[in-house]
């Protein structure tokens, strides 16, 4: 067990330093940690940023997640909120205060990367889901969302979750993909976040427990990969 | 849902507001709970179905959950019900009078107002109930305090014998915060009384229940002066001071540290010498309230300078990034700079899921012409938009049976030969249409209705109702028989139909005949909502691209999972330009209910080969 969580779960107070993640630290000022995870709905976004809150708090963090989710069982667009640091006051994350951007889906990752601050990070799952507006030739989907984002200066990691999850076996994996690539983007060690993910199988789906393992550890090495190339 | 242990007291655990609340009425000894599902609040009975030794159930409508919990606290039970903003429309006709009569078991009803409409069809400031109803306001500002004003609420309601308002709001509903929980105490059943004169409103015993319940408002009144939930934040920077409640109240806090601010969280009736000793303290005095400026008003007419609405918006959210700006504005400041502009991507509508029965009846009712087609409100909304914008008017809950009875009766001479045709779905014809149809058939109206029974509350996640035939728990419960009940209010046999939503011919036919006939008629549609158990997905489909001739018919039906791969543009022999479609089937996510089949020709949607089936999913 990683010392932080020992150290919290002995009941001795959380850690409060921004980072302890040497690639990508949080600017000193900053307390709290905004992290902001987009998608549409029967994504799974809300159920991944539940995991990072459930990682924060097993961390003594304050936490707080909220969604704007306009009917978010009928594809609409979902933008999943998540809070964490010594006190949370408002839930929302104000735009330009968000300090990582996690995109399930391309052109969601750019409609909301105005959000990041300055030097903030997207990670971005390639995937296109089109909706049916754009089917019936009411809208284009940008064409090429990612080179937008770089073009507008993000730093963007882009990557094929999807397709991760398909190589592994099980589509449904791409959310523990997901989450692997935002496991050196936090304030805390990656071991961390695998054990809030791995908790939930434990308990109820044992059997799928190494290959979440995999998952999440194949989305690390994809970030990784991507961090190289900007 | 099974009943399953409840964490242990002290636990600390991550909950959504709503959570917080279920969890709270669990520890508050509450015996009986009842509502009605609906945005933002369905999750506080959804939650509650799951704890030990309470009475939970869906009601049929809001007004009828009021009622149960009503009566349960008549006999001496401590007593909950939840609802959303408008179904306090709803259940105010018992509201009204049941704040005369008082509680004998604490009653705390809880409505959770959408504010800024993510799922509703309008924004309502459910605070003037308190003020209308003469009843306590509690207003949370996150989960924990949701929690601990339930057990707080049910003290109050029966130290006062009132019923108590937990106003929330999307923003607690649905916010995940940590919260310490605590024990369940036991409250027995006190007993029902007999006593004509406090529970039996007719209108000599009213008349004497007025002046208690103003009596009960005075003392409330008092109480809010010294009451620990309205809390004083002092501050260094008194140039400006707030008074707030609910949600906004951190908003606040995080936007202007250094203010002082005076909490309300009992925010009606208002505190007002707590106000104004504030008001003695600052330069500037600002109400921070959501949605309307209903503290505003009142302390201004106390003779409280106060300002409010003047400086910060009237409608939709507040937030710190609301807040700040604003202030800076008005002080004559330059606001924050305003950092980069969203991009425009395409937008997102709702849209009905992969193999919805009801995108069955859009398709053919998008095909008929001379049609007006009066609507309702439930996942078959979505048939105003794209690609069917099938649907003329939503308005309120049952309310597509009156409207179209009086578009039949209001008709003017351009309208002579249109048809009216109502929409509405089973949930909502059991919680507000059958009055409607019965008015239909009794005033002898011309109207067809489509009674799209999914067997679920589909729009609010797919709970039970009496359609589906199980109660809150998934228990077998009596189930409604349509059919037999559209006749039961008058409608004859030879004009009721059942039909089946994915046979569009026979649905076609069945609409075309119904509508031409000048006698209300009834056409039930009868597949299960895809979100249910009931729900049986079949072989998936794909397109063979070489037999696709692009005529885009498929596309017609709305199903998300058809997607266009190329447009052309083509001229026919006739020499008139058409659009090309062509298209692709994503078949892991199609469960082939046949419906893109029938409009395609060419028969090049064909069966896929069977996947595995735990690739059905969507990806990400
Ligand atoms: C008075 C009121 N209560 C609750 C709601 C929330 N609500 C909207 S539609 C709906 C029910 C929809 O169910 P149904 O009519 O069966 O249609 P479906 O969504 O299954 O197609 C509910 C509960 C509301 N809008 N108004
Ligand atoms: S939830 Fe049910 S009723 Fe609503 S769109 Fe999906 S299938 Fe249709
Ligand atoms: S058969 Fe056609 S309409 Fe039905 S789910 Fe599959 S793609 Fe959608």
């Amino acid at each position: 067990m990683p010392a932080i969580a020992a150290a919290v779960i002995a009941g001795k107070p959380a850690p409060t330093q921004p980072s302890l993640n040497q690639r990508r630290p949080m600017p000193a000022s900053h307390n709290t940690t905004n992290i902001l995870v987009v998608g549409i709905g029967g994504q799974g976004v809300m159920t991944a940023t539940e995991i990072l809150a459930e990682a924060a708090m097993a961390l003594g963090h304050d936490v707080k997640k909220t969604e704007v989710a306009g009917m978010a069982q009928r594809g609409g667009v979902v933008s999943s909120h998540l809070r964490f640091g010594p006190k949370v006051l408002s839930p929302q994350i104000a735009p330009g205060e968000a300090d990582l951007l996690v995109g399930f889906e391309s052109a969601e990752a750019l409609r909301w990367c105005h959000t990041l601050r300055p030097g903030g990070v997207v990670l971005v799952n390639t995937a296109r889901l089109v909706p049916p507006v754009v089917n019936g030739g009411l809208y284009d989907y940008p064409a090429d969302p990612v080179g937008q984002m770089r073009a507008l200066g993000y730093e963007v990691h882009a990557f094929d979750a999807t397709g991760i999850a398909r190589e592994l076996g099980e589509l449904r994996l791409g959310n523990t993909v997901m989450l692997g690539a935002i496991a050196d983007h936090l304030p805390f060690p990656a071991d961390n976040l695998l054990e809030a993910v791995l908790a939930r199988f434990r308990t109820r789906k044992p059997q799928f427990v190494e290959l979440n393992r995999r998952a999440f550890e194949a989305g690390r090495r994809a970030d990784a990969r991507e961090g190289q190339t900007t | 849902m099974a009943a399953v242990m409840p964490a242990p007291a002290q636990s600390r655990l991550l909950m959504s507001g709503n959570e917080a609340v279920a969890r709270a009425v669990w520890e508050a000894g509450v015996r009986v709970a009842a509502a009605y599902p609906g945005t933002p609040s369905t999750e506080m009975l959804e939650t509650l179905a799951g704890y030990p030794d309470l009475y939970t159930e869906w009601s049929v409508n809001e007004k009828v959950s009021l009622e149960v919990a009503f009566g349960a606290s008549m006999a001496g039970s401590r007593a909950f019900c939840a609802m959303k903003h408008v179904g306090m429309n709803v259940a105010s006709d018992a509201l009204m009078t049941l704040t005369l009569t008082g509680v004998q078991g604490g009653l705390v009803i809880a409505v959770a107002d959408d504010v800024g409409l993510s799922s509703s069809q309008n924004e309502q400031d459910s605070r003037f109930w308190g003020r209308f109803a003469h009843i306590p306001v509690l207003e949370p500002a996150d989960s924990q305090d949701a929690h601990d004003m339930v057990l707080e609420g049910y003290r109050l309601s029966e130290s006062f014998q009132v019923p108590v308002l937990l106003r929330l709001t999307t923003r607690i509903c649905h916010v995940k915060a940590l919260v310490t929980v605590g024990a369940r105490q036991t409250h027995a059943a006190s007993g029902f009384t007999r006593d004509a004169a406090r529970w039996v409103m007719v209108p000599g015993n009213a008349a004497r229940r007025i002046p208690l319940m103003y009596e009960r408002e005075r003392r409330l009144r008092e109480l809010a002066e010294t009451s620990p939930l309205n809390v004083l934040e002092p501050g260094e920077d008194k140039r400006f001071g707030f008074v707030t409640s609910g949600p906004a109240a951190m908003h606040v806090r995080e936007a202007f540290p250094d203010a002082p601010v005076l909490r309300l969280g009992l925010s009606y009736p208002v505190p007002v010498e707590r106000v104004r000793a504030l008001a003695l303290q600052v330069e500037r005095l600002v109400v921070v309230e959501e949605t309307e400026p209903l503290l505003e008003l009142e302390l201004r007419a106390a003779g409280i300078a106060v300002h409010g609405k003047d400086v910060l918006p009237s409608i939709g959210e507040l937030s710190p990034q609301v807040l700040r700006p604003a202030l800076a504005r008005w002080s004559g400041e330059d606001g924050p700079a305003s950092g980069a502009a969203a991009q425009a991507v395409f937008p997102r509508p709702p849209t009905l899921c992969v193999a919805c029965p009801h995108l069955g009846v859009y398709y053919t009712l998008s095909q008929l012409r001379n049609i007006v087609v009066s609507g309702d409100i439930g996942c078959y909304t979505l048939g105003a938009g794209h690609p069917w914008h099938a649907l003329d008017s939503t308005i309120s809950m049952g309310a597509s049976m009156g409207v179209a009875l009086g578009l039949d009766k209001g008709r003017g001479e351009t309208d002579r030969n249109k048809r009216i045709v109502a929409v509405i779905g089973d949930s909502t014809f059991l919680h507000m249409g059958m009055q409607g149809l019965l008015d239909i058939t009794y005033n002898r109206g011309n109207v067809t209705v489509l009674l799209l029974d999914n067997r679920a509350v589909g729009m609010t996640g797919g709970q039970d109702n009496p359609a589906s035939g199980r109660d809150i728990h998934g228990e077998p419960a009596p189930r409604v028989d349509f059919a037999r009940l559209v006749e039961a209010l008058g409608v004859k046999a030879e004009r009721i139909r059942v039909v089946d939503p994915y046979e569009l011919p026979t649905l076609f036919k069945a609409l075309r005949e119904e509508t031409k006939i000048d006698e209300p008629s009834v056409i039930i549609t009868d597949r299960p909502c895809v979100l249910i158990d009931a729900y049986q997905p079949r072989r998936p489909y794909r397109v063979e691209e070489s037999a696709c001739t692009g005529c885009g018919n498929c596309v017609e039906v709305g199903c998300p999972a058809i997607h266009v791969t190329r447009r052309e543009k083509a001229v026919k022999p006739s020499g008139r330009e058409v659009d090309l479609s062509f298209v692709r089937i994503d078949t892991p996510a199609c469960t082939g209910c046949d419906l893109c089949v029938q409009t395609c020709a060419p028969d090049a949607i064909v069966h896929a080969e069977p996947l595995h089936a735990a690739s059905v999913v969507r990806p990400g």
